[in-house]
């Protein structure tokens, strides 16, 4: 790169070329006073205050958005650069509010800082003319002040170019110009996704969060920490006065870019809700009482010998959570293979990605996302299936948008016309259920027009000739008629896939949760390996994992099968290794998963059950047979932040401290391990998780010293090989993405670089099974279940939040105008949906974004979704067929 | 190539329409019409007009007969000026899009003619449309572009109209489209409105424009030759510049620099306008005196008042007074006099014209047409119009004038683009040159050009008013009564002070207190 000469002030250094003057002079650790400037987004010299004087040019050049050329010689504090930065205050003050005093963002304000800096004399210097404007509230979570607004456009840039949304826009010009929504009509007429981004970039108090908390920024306290909803893993400062959350603000840098979505930024109100349980609770006669800990413990202590001793271990089971720390579900794993002496342990992963875990551990050797969320921006194509990511991954979402902005590519298959379809080169909108005969269609046609990486599957691969076969069984023109799309789609989409340089395939629950899902899973693998695409950077696999710390709760051995660090529990050196460390002897043989944990409840075999945050009566497929499983248990302990539908059948609830409560670290779905740090005490007498399993290990007998976190992690890194190298004074800044080898190993950002995990890429022939359940008479439409934006899970912590509840308040269906017609529904109808599994309400939307005899429900509602749903089984690994099943529309209620 | 087929549609034309070889009648023995030749002559919808006139002769030449870098020297060696205003080299500028080696390029003409009391690209657009596009065939022959768009304000619907036909005419005689005139060299051109905005006149802010965002500027560099539509090397010429094109190539360098002065070459097309006898467009060679256009051509400003200023180069230019009549008019000259050429509007006013006023009158169309992304444009053009109302209204201070002229060298220094940069000019300007007319507006309390309403009390007719009649006819309100040839009087507690009495009388029979 050609090298430059510059003089900033008295500084003359010689750098490589291609910065603006301002990039520069943060290099030399030069203050320049910036109001529109954010590295993120292309400069636009808006604000006019990082002005500064460069010899022989006559006027001063705003050096956010000057490339700085060779020779220039650049005065960053000159008395005339001090006093056109003094006037464009004095200037902006002219139209701006003279109301600090009263301004709720009064000390979190540059203008008010810089006009401090730079000693305006009086405010406002200039009284020739006020604007006026009213506020627009249209948006639930923030409002819109344009008369604060000093129109340095950050918002409107981060709207478009980063979020990718061009929800927000100027309007009018010149003096009377304001930022509002599309044709200033209000957030509900534009497609404003109240990610908060625009609040969050606000130099002013002009984009401001509606709160109901009287707080100024000098009383309030910053915690950086990681999110607790998808497995993004954004990092957030959590503000808090006292032992209250008063907001959340973006981190900078990796993972997130300073990015976060509706749920990250603003459905925080769950942590101080008066819902929280304070105490814990014990059901008498039907009816819970608060309780002491003492007494709940004395109560488990009682029941767990009971039945010890009268059941064996065999008839215990835990469900370890997603949405817990690594160290607490270690210490869960840990705590039932150990102290209990059973490997009965799993948790929701089961119902989402255990077919990713399955399919990629076989084919690949690793069941995780290959690339980082980082490398997400610099792919040339990307091919979204069975992920609807800018709603369930929003920050990923956004920066697929950022790629195709770049020029990417994108093919979407989904059977929803979702968000990102709308801009697809290539739309395959798929029957549920279909998607084996269209990765096989699509090999078909890379390999029948020779578009795939011969040297690569020769040197990187094997098993490719059995493949080969039932690949090119699977025409374009058969797939299409099984998918229900045009062949030349499936054509024109294979097309465009091989031709990408850094192609990225991204997956989610489409995928996984079906009776086929790892065979899904290694059609993708297939599809990968035939082009050479996996094992560059830019250029894989991307299972998107749903919930905070799902990665990590499956790497910590929330499995049946897997001691932490997916280790065999019937492999006797690994069995080896832990009995050494933990002291005791160990089950080799796997334990249930969790459709045969409830199973076996409903059918006696299972009588002790401890659910550490999570809610199967809401999350679980059949919601009748969850329920009796669950009432069929001689004693049930739920741990949780809420009373859940899961809690209220409960013998006894101990309340867990939420994420902001506690240390620890979560995994996200790029495989890195993140700190989780306290901003506020536990609330009431809530303890953190990992406290109170530990002290369950020493109440069923087993002694366990109570370890902090730091301490519980060094544990896991001496016996997981792939976190062998994490511990907390090298994960404080930016986190590890394991595998980490050791203290040395600098993480990893993709996987399978020159080799695959499990050495030579698995090609595994993959033939068409139908779903287990298909519309026939009786039930003549495919539900299939998703989330939706707004809403987490089984909406424990979501609906804690009015204006999220204000948005999405009930269960909904989507259908096509079509089926509307024949079942005689209007859009905003309720309707009572049946399957032959139960029945269920819901209202109608009626959209052709879905198909003809396909219905949508999200999954978030308690007696919705998963009062239809099936539970037939992958029989590889057990995920229940979530996405596919039969229904009945009643009629209208 | 096909010359002969240019030859054929010439010798036919001329032999059914003779008229076409007659000379234009200039307005003035000083005028000379390169830019305006065809205007008035040839039937602008008619293709064979322009071909009669020697048109398209030029790209057909230059495809056969030059490479690109000659095309490009010969404009360079001509010492063309963009006639927007600026007056860049267009040889120089051609030359960085030239030597970029991206592949894809564009050449955009600036038909956004937005200065108040601006026309003279309208004419040309209207007149001679094939002026333009054979300019902007060659320009993209010069740098390797393919595509052109011409930028046309909306409010231009005639011009839009013939510029359609002409490029519907000339993809028939593929004169544009495909392999024109048999070459491997393809080129089209597509026509985008402008929407009313005055800064889409603004290069970077017509670019966006044209890529269907909102018309606001974009800090330069990187320029758009490097970096424009799209984010490709991109020319934008202005319809004056391109129209001189094709003559500078049929005719030659030296022949163009035969006109105009050393450092600024050619014509340049003016419209003469306000307080003068003979308005409307003219075009003289470069270096003409200031006094040649005013009182030559334009024959003084006439109805008994005295030359005060003329203005040019319209909201970014300045004004210019007695003491410059000898002054060359040239991109330089104008410059260095604190004004500058501007498009080519020269508006011209006399001794009942009040220059704070002037000064507000152009502040005012800045505030309006500010994109509002700066804060010293979008902030610092209002506070500015607002301290002009504040002395013209009587109210100002010796302190505002202080402030007036500190702000206006702020907002000049560090906005943005050239419309914050230029838009304080004829505040700065008739400070300079009229600063005592500013004194009386603030220490006096008085506008000597008795056009300020706020500083006018009452309108008084004296005694030597002959009874014309004429004041009493063009009040509004009928406060005005007298018989004819007799002593008219104004009924003060009736009159509303519009001053139509005062701009009528042409005795100087009425004044102002």
């Amino acid at each position: 790169m050609k090298m430059i000469n510059l003089k900033i002030n008295d500084q003359e250094i010689k750098v490589p070329e291609g910065k603006n003057i301002l990039d520069y002079c943060i290099d030399l650790g030069i203050d320049i006073p910036t109001l529109c400037h954010d590295e993120r987004i292309k400069s636009e010299g808006a604000c006019r205050m990082c002005v500064v004087e460069v010899k022989g040019i006559n006027r001063l050049l705003a050096s956010c958005a000057t490339p700085a050329t060779d020779g220039m010689e650049i005065k960053t504090h000159s008395p005339e650069v001090m006093e056109a930065r003094k006037d464009v205050l004095e200037l902006t003050w002219a139209s701006h509010p003279n109301d600090c005093v009263v301004c709720e963002a009064n000390g979190n304000c540059k203008l008010q800082d810089y006009s401090y800096e730079y000693k305006l004399d009086s405010i406002p210097e200039y009284d020739g003319h006020k604007r006026n404007f009213s506020i627009d509230n249209s948006n639930k979570f923030f409002y819109i002040d344009p008369e604060k607004c000093i129109l340095c456009g950050k918002c409107v840039s981060v709207c478009k170019d980063l979020q990718g949304v061009e929800a927000l826009g100027f309007n009018k010009r010149g003096h009377d110009t304001f930022v509002s929504f599309a044709f200033d009509n209000g957030m509900e007429q534009s497609n404003c996704v109240s990610c908060g981004n625009c609040v969050s970039v606000c130099p002013t108090g002009a984009l401001m969060e509606k709160s109901n908390i009287i707080f100024r920024s000098w009383e309030t306290k910053k915690t950086r920490t990681t999110c607790p909803y998808c497995g993004v893993g954004c990092q957030f400062d959590i503000v808090t006065k006292g032992e209250q959350v008063v907001r959340i603000d973006p981190a900078p840098g990796i993972p997130n870019d300073g990015l976060l979505c509706v749920k990250g930024k603003f459905a925080y109100k769950f942590i101080n809700h008066k819902g929280r349980l304070t105490s814990p609770l014990i059901k008498e006669n039907g009816v819970f009482r608060e309780a002491s800990w003492d007494e709940a413990y004395e109560l488990i202590a009682n029941k767990y010998t009971e039945l010890r001793s009268k059941y064996g271990a065999p008839a215990f089971a835990g469900l370890a959570s997603a949405k817990c720390t690594n160290e607490e579900n270690y210490m869960f794993q840990k705590l039932f293979r150990a102290a209990i002496g059973t490997n009965n342990v799993d948790h929701c992963a089961r119902l989402c990605h255990a077919s990713t875990v399955a399919g990629l551990a076989t084919t690949l050797g690793s069941g995780a996302m290959t690339n980082s969320i980082e490398e997400t921006k610099n792919h040339d194509v990307i091919f979204v299936i069975g992920s609807n990511t800018t709603e369930t991954h929003p920050v990923i979402g956004s920066f697929m948008k950022q790629a195709i902005a770049k020029g990417s590519k994108i093919i979407v298959a989904d059977p929803r016309e979702i968000e990102l379809a709308e801009n697809a080169d290539v739309f395959l909108k798929i029957l549920p259920g279909t998607n084996v005969p269209l990765l096989n269609a699509m090999m078909n046609v890379i390999y029948s027009e020779n578009l795939h990486d011969v040297q690569y599957i020769a040197e990187r691969t094997e098993n490719f000739d059995k493949t080969l076969e039932t690949i090119l069984g699977t025409t374009p023109e058969i797939a299409a008629e099984i998918c229900g799309i045009d062949a030349a789609d499936i054509v024109k989409a294979a097309r465009i896939y091989a031709a990408g340089n850094k192609a990225g395939i991204y997956y989610a629950m489409g995928i996984t949760q079906h009776s086929q899902g790892t065979n899904n899973v290694k059609s993708i693998a297939n599809l990968a390996m035939l082009c050479g695409n996996v094992g560059k950077e830019s250029t894989g696999i991307n299972p998107l994992r749903g919930q905070n710390n799902v990665q990590g709760a499956c790497d910590m051995g929330g499995l049946p099968d897997v001691f932490p660090g997916y280790q065999k529990v019937f492999n006797d050196d690994a069995r080896a290794k832990f009995e050494k460390a933990w002291g005791v002897k160990l089950d080799k043989t796997p334990g249930l998963s969790l459709p045969h944990v409830l199973d076996g409840a409903y059918e006696n075999q299972i009588k002790f059950l401890y659910v550490m945050g999570e809610n199967p009566v809401v999350s679980d497929p059949d919601t009748t047979h969850v329920k009796k499983s669950l009432e069929n248990l001689d004693f049930l302990i739920v741990q949780d932040l809420f009373m859940t539908e899961t809690a209220e059948m409960a013998d006894v609830i101990l309340p867990a401290s939420s994420y902001a409560e506690k240390e620890g670290t979560f995994t996200n779905t790029e495989r890195r391990v993140q700190m989780v740090r306290p901003a506020i005490n536990p609330v009431g007498e809530s303890k953190p998780d990992y406290i109170i399993i530990q002290e369950l290990m020493n109440l069923f007998g087993y002694k366990q010293d109570i370890l902090t976190p730091s301490e519980i992690m060094d544990e896991i890194a001496s016996l997981a090989p792939i976190y062998g190298g994490v511990s907390y004074d090298r994960i404080q800044e930016l986190g590890l993405q394991w595998p980490v080898a050791d203290k040395s190993h600098p993480g990893t950002k993709f996987l399978h670089e020159d080799k695959f995990a499990r050495g030579l890429g698995l090609f595994s022939p993959v033939e068409y099974a139908e779903a287990k359940e298909l519309p026939d008479e009786d039930f003549p439409l495919i539900l299939t279940t998703g989330r939706v934006l707004y809403h987490f899970h089984t909406i424990t912590m979501t609906g804690k939040n009015d204006e999220i509840n204000e948005i999405v308040p009930e269960n909904f269906i989507e259908i096509s105008t079509k089926t509307a017609k024949e079942y005689k529904l209007k859009h905003m109808d309720h309707a009572s949906i049946s399957s032959r599994r139960g029945t269920t309400k819901a209202v109608v939307h009626v959209t052709d974004k879905i198909g003809d005899g396909v219905m949508f429900m999200p999954f978030h509602f308690a007696d919705g979704a998963n009062m239809l749903t099936n539970t037939e089984l992958d029989a590889t690994c057990n995920i229940p067929e979530l996405k596919v099943c039969a229904v009945q529309i009643d009629g209208k209620l | 190539m096909n010359r002969n087929i240019l030859q054929k549609i010439k010798a036919e034309t001329i032999k059914t329409n003779p008229e076409l070889l007659e000379p234009h009648k200039n307005l003035h023995e000083k005028e000379v019409r390169v830019v305006l030749k065809n205007c008035d002559i040839i039937d602008p919808e008619n293709i064979n007009h322009y071909i009669a006139k020697d048109g398209y002769f030029s790209i057909n030449q230059a495809l056969n007969d030059m490479t690109q870098v000659d095309v490009i020297k010969l404009i360079t060696d001509s010492g063309l000026r963009g006639r927007g205003g600026g007056g860049f080299p267009t040889g120089r500028k051609w030359n960085f899009a030239y030597k970029n080696e991206n592949d894809t390029k564009y050449i955009i003409c600036n038909a956004d003619e937005g200065d108040p009391g601006a026309f003279m690209d309208r004419s040309v657009l209207e007149k001679d449309p094939h002026s333009v596009l054979e300019g902007m065939i060659i320009a993209g022959y010069a740098i390797g572009a393919q595509t052109g768009y011409i930028y046309v304000r909306a409010e231009y619907p005639l011009a839009a109209k013939r510029l359609q036909m002409a490029i519907d005419d000339a993809l028939e005689l593929n004169i544009l489209g495909e392999n024109i005139f048999e070459s491997d060299f393809n080129f089209n051109i597509e026509i985008r409105l402008g929407a009313g905005a005055f800064v889409c006149g603004e290069e970077t802010a017509l670019i966006a424009s044209i890529e269907g965002n909102r018309g606001m500027s974009k800090n330069k560099p990187p320029y758009p030759a490097i970096e424009g539509l799209y984010g490709k090397p991109t020319i934008i010429n202005n319809v004056e510049t391109l129209a001189n094109i094709a003559q500078i190539i049929l005719n030659g360098s030296e022949w163009f620099r035969s006109f105009g002065t050393e450092k600024s070459p050619g014509t340049k097309v003016f419209a003469l306008a306000g307080k003068i006898k003979n308005t409307g467009l003219i075009e003289v060679p470069m270096g003409i005196t200031l006094g040649e256009i005013i009182h030559d051509i334009g024959r003084g400003v006439g109805n008994k008042r005295t030359f005060k200023a003329v203005l040019t180069g319209g909201p970014s230019g300045g004004c210019l007074t007695e003491k410059h009549l000898d002054q060359k008019v040239d991109f330089d000259t104008l410059v260095a006099l604190g004004s500058m050429m501007g498009s080519g509007g020269m508006i011209v006013l006399d001794d009942h014209d009040c220059m704070v006023d002037i000064a507000k009158f152009y502040l005012d169309f800045s505030v309006e047409e500010s994109c509002g992304k700066c804060t010293p444009c979008r902030e610092g053009t209002i506070q500015l119009y607002k301290l002009l109302e504040k002395i013209s209204n009587g109210e100002g201070t010796i302190k505002d004038l202080d402030k007036l002229k500190k702000l206006s060298l702020a907002v000049k220094k560090t906005s943005l683009c050239g419309l914050g940069m230029t838009a304080p000019n004829p505040i700065l300007s008739t400070l300079e040159h009229f600063y005592d007319e500013y004194l009386a507006h603030v220490v006096n309390k008085v506008c000597p050009s008795s056009s300020c309403k706020g500083l006018i009390n009452e309108y008084i007719i004296l005694d030597n008013c002959v009874g014309c009649t004429i004041c009493a006819k063009r009040c509004p309100v009928q406060c005005i009564t007298g018989e004819r040839k007799g002593l008219h009087i104004i009924d003060q507690d009736a009159c509303i002070q519009c001053g139509e009495c005062f701009a009528s009388c042409n005795f100087d029979a009425i004044i102002t207190k």
